[in-house]
């Protein structure tokens, strides 16, 4: 089926999403979707899936112009989703997820589910995805996961199949398998749109690749493009895509982690006895697939977790068993994983935001009362040291793109007098200028001589800012290794495989 | 704002990318985006509730009104009939309602004239106190229901101060109010604290403690040696001491007292504490992102219980007014007078904030003031007054459906 979008535009209020874009993809080929977060692939695609209207342009398929008032009606026009974040149910089984939506009954209503099943195991035998329709998807791993969602995508007869960001979640080797599942779907005359940031993946399965910046088609670009091309392309100038960064200077050991363990409120493990250290003036790079423990590391540091044994010692202080607000007044910076959770208030102004941590202490509180004028002068400081681009200091952090709530995160955490960075993915969902310029903050911060820990899902990151690699694998560390281990090699570990040679 | 997209503002410098969908939203809780979504609803949605409010109210007069009804017997036949007794019910009942409520036209004394809003000053003091006490709760993202047993709790203690103690004025007053307020503290602390320590779900526990502070007031009202009024057999306790009452304001003829004033230093202090204060501010950090306050350092369990302490605090300067102030012949478990749950209406209303509280206060306190007169001059019953207010949440709490009747842009969009 070849599906055409033409003329697409969506406003929301001011504000144009997706400004006149048009878009052919056609059977047995993969059409890469490339631009940067917020550049308005997702909202396109979302038009395309029947949950917005788009104001202006319409979407055939096979020639046919469509309607769409929901995602049924896309779904059962043979459009299927592989959704960034499953829509699945936890504790529903593959074959109960797959027929969710979709229920064949028998007498009285009575579900069936064998019915389900048989389908699950037609297409996974069909395509090689090794799946059990009884298994509980919760219990799956991620990348089985999506095998599930695209199978029940599949189930629907979709013929054109969106990827929607799908190797966020991914190991390498996991990305290398979905792509040839991608590539079996194409063989099979699906037509399939891959959304993606990841200029290595697109150049990798794509056959033809549509840019897309600030809601518009930006221009076509060939496979054969390289990485810069694509990224200037991209971003609409050309981009460093290394980061400069002197050698380190790493100072006395100031951080030291030894047999750190943490265990949640249903005893599940989620580090098991790790140990490191962490120099000053040293970034220790912290790779991983998502979910295998780092969250749970930068959670303990800053003592949001729970049940934690073994030390954490900063400069021969002991962490471990501090409240938050004591590890904070310690030295410890950190920029959370998740910024809309963690990190900001996205009711509070910018000011607020920049304030949020240090509300007790001179010199924003006086008397219990809060200095404004003293707030005032230092956000606007802030803002434009740190390059912050807003309406002004009292525009909700909400109203920010995610780059420049970033931004604001960077600076309420920089401008303390740290002794240790905790940077968790402190790019994602950023724009590549504010990444730049994070990345610029991250290495200046290790030149002061404060011991960064970064923690990243990207290995790009990890590698252009690291100057000591650890990979964590469900929870225990599988090796520390130099700055310049292959990417291979860190794939594997990340798979949890030892590396010969390594010091663990 | 779940699944609403909330358009970002474009960046204001030159040649930066700008991000324009939204990233993926954490799922909230239902509890708290709702509560939030109530919380901090739009001020026009609040305005055209109460104007929604009325007009329903108007119909339901109309539907019992005798002669509205007998004149829609023969509509056909004469319809200026139905029309003028249809003017007459309402313009009756709005009317009656204006001069129970503010000023009595037809009164011969000035004074009987200005009575009416000197009753509904009267009203709103602890209506608004106890409004300040659920909104402030909500703020820090708690829902308070138990205004009713923090009332109770706090007008036993200033009742027990107040018939107990004997004291000069200048040092008894102040003694009991302050024992009031303490006890409401104390009594919605609990709940803060449970919640803090075991994540006990502060609507269950409120409303559950509001079940045991009434058995407990009317234990102490019914035993000899605790509460009871000495010699007597009702649950109720001797009147009030002239010592530990609150003055008039306006002298004997009418009924304000002094609460009315301590419910205004109310206002006051909580739009400072939410406002200007760093403690104020961290209350409403752990109110819009409990995650994001913790991991700023703040002790979101101990902001709980402080913020539960204030709430009833200021709750338990509604059971105060209505013991010391409104009804000085003696403590009963009717005391709070449904103002503990016409808090959580006001605080709604007022979106939470201290002067639309304020407001809110007021025209709850009208709205009761007006609805005896209405009653009493026109037969309507008193219980529309009741409907219109209940309409009136109804409304606010449905905010999509006001946007969607008056074509309300949606909440964050800049159109």
């Amino acid at each position: 089926m070849t599906l055409e979008l033409r003329g697409i535009t969506k406003r929301f209020g001011t504000l144009v999403a997706n400004d006149r874009i048009s878009l052919t993809v056609e059977p047995g080929e993969i059409h890469a979707l490339l631009g940067e977060n917020g550049a308005g692939k997702s909202t396109l695609m979302n038009v395309l899936y029947g949950l917005y209207h788009a104001d202006e342009g319409e979407i055939f398929l096979d020639g046919v112009p469509q309607r769409f008032a929901g995602p049924g009606d896309a779904i059962a026009a043979g459009i299927g989703m592989v959704h960034q974040h499953f829509m699945l149910v936890p504790v529903f089984t593959v074959a109960e997820n797959v027929m969710l939506g979709n229920e064949s009954t028998g007498i009285a209503g009575t579900l069936d589910v064998d019915a389900a099943r048989r389908r699950v195991r037609e297409i996974s035998d069909r395509f090689g995805f090794h799946v059990n329709p009884d298994a509980l998807v919760e219990n799956l791993p991620v990348g089985v996961q999506q095998r599930v969602e695209i199978i029940k995508a599949l189930s629907r007869d979709a013929k054109v199949l969106v990827f929607d960001e799908p190797t966020a979640v991914l190991t390498p080797q996991e990305t290398d398998e979905l792509m040839e599942i991608m590539r079996q779907l194409k063989e099979s005359g699906a037509a399939i749109v891959f959304i993606s940031h990841k200029l290595r993946e697109v150049r990798a399965i794509a056959d033809r690749i549509t840019v897309i910046r600030r809601g518009a088609v930006v221009g076509e670009a060939s496979p054969t493009a390289s990485n810069a091309e694509l990224a200037a392309l991209m971003v609409g100038r050309p981009v460093e895509l290394t980061v400069h960064k002197e050698p380190a200077k790493p100072g006395a050991e100031a951080l030291v982690v030894e047999d750190l363990r943490v265990v949640d409120d249903s005893g599940h493990v989620h580090l098991d006895s790790i140990s490191f250290s962490i120099a000053a003036g040293e970034v220790l790079g912290v790779a991983g697939v998502q979910g295998n423990g780092q969250t749970e590391l930068t959670e303990a540091i800053l003592g949001l977790q729970h049940h934690v044994e073994g030390s954490i010692r900063l400069e021969g202080r002991e962490l471990v068993g501090r409240s938050v607000r004591r590890v904070l007044d310690a030295g410890v910076g950190l920029i959370p994983e998740d910024r809309q959770v963690d990190g900001l208030i996205t009711g509070f102004t910018i000011a607020e935001n920049l304030m949020l941590n240090r509300s007790r202490s001179k010199p924003f509180n006086r008397m219990g009362t809060i200095q404004r004028k003293v707030l005032e002068q230092f956000a606007n400081e802030k803002l434009v040291e740190y390059d912050v681009r807003a309406p002004g200091i009292a525009a909700t952090a909400g109203q920010l793109s995610g780059g420049n709530q970033q931004k604001v995160v960077v600076a309420r955490e920089l401008s303390r007098d740290l002794r240790l960075l905790v940077a968790a993915q402190p790019t994602r969902g950023v724009d590549v200028g504010s990444i730049e310029f994070i990345h610029k903050q991250v290495v200046a911060t290790r030149d002061k001589g404060v011991p960064v820990l970064l923690v990243s899902t990207e290995l790009d990151e990890i590698a252009a800012l690291s100057d000591r690699i650890m990979v964590l694998y469900r929870g225990r560390v599988v090796g520390i290794v130099p700055a310049d281990t292959p990417r291979e090699t860190l794939g594997l570990m990340m798979a949890g495989e030892r590396p010969e040679g390594s010091a663990a | 704002m779940n699944d609403e997209v909330e358009p970002k503002v474009s960046d204001t410098g030159t040649g930066a990318p700008q991000a324009t969908e939204p990233e993926p939203p954490p799922p909230p809780s239902l509890w708290h985006t709702t509560l939030r979504d109530i919380a901090s609803g739009h001020a026009m949605v609040a305005f055209l509730s109460v104007i929604l409010a009325v007009l329903v109210g108007s119909v339901m007069i109309l539907a019992t009104d005798e002669q509205v009804r007998s004149a829609a017997g023969y509509i056909g036949a004469r319809p200026s009939d139905f029309f003028e007794a249809v003017w007459e019910a309402i313009s009756g009942a709005y009317a009656a309602l204006f001069r129970g409520a503010i000023y009595n036209g037809e009164a011969e004394l000035f004074e009987t004239r200005i009575r009416p809003l000197t009753e509904t000053l009267k009203f709103s003091g602890p209506l608004i106190a106890a409004g300040l006490g659920v909104g402030l709760a909500f703020r820090a993202g708690l829902f308070n229901i138990g205004g009713r047993g923090q009332m109770l709790l706090a007008g036993a203690a200033a009742g027990w101060v107040a018939v107990s103690v004997e004291l000069p004025t200048v040092l008894h007053l102040p003694l009991a109010v302050a024992a009031g307020v303490l006890a409401g503290a104390l009594w919605a602390g609990i709940v803060g604290l449970l919640k803090a320590r075991t994540g006990a779900h502060e609507v269950i526990v409120t409303i559950m403690l509001n079940y045991v502070g009434f058995y407990l007031v009317f234990y102490a009202l019914s035993r000899q040696g605790l509460l009871q009024a000495p010699g007597s057999g009702n649950p109720k306790s001797a009147a009030m001491p002239e010592s530990a009452v609150l003055p008039k304001l306006l002298g004997d003829r009418f009924n304000l007292h002094f609460g009315f004033v301590l419910a205004l230093v109310a206002v006051a202090l909580v739009w400072w504490l939410l406002n200007r204060s760093a403690l104020g501010f961290r209350f409403r950090a752990v109110g819009e992102n409990p995650e994001a306050a913790r991991a700023a350092g703040i002790d979101v369990g101990r902001t709980y219980t402080v913020v539960m302490l204030i709430a009833g605090g200021l709750v338990g300067l509604a059971g105060v007014n209505q013991v010391l102030g409104t009804v000085t012949s003696g403590v009963t478990v009717d005391l709070d007078a449904g103002i503990g749950f016409d808090a959580i209406t006001v605080a709604l209303l007022g979106r939470s904030r201290p002067l639309g509280i304020l407001a809110a206060g007021l025209l709850f306190g009208a709205l009761k003031s007006g609805g005896f007169a209405m009653s009493a001059s026109e037969g309507i019953p008193v219980d529309i007054v009741l409907v219109v207010q209940s309409l009136i949440v109804l409304f606010i709490a449905a905010p999509p459906l006001v946007r969607a009747m008056f074509h309300l842009p949606k909440r964050g969009a800049t159109a």
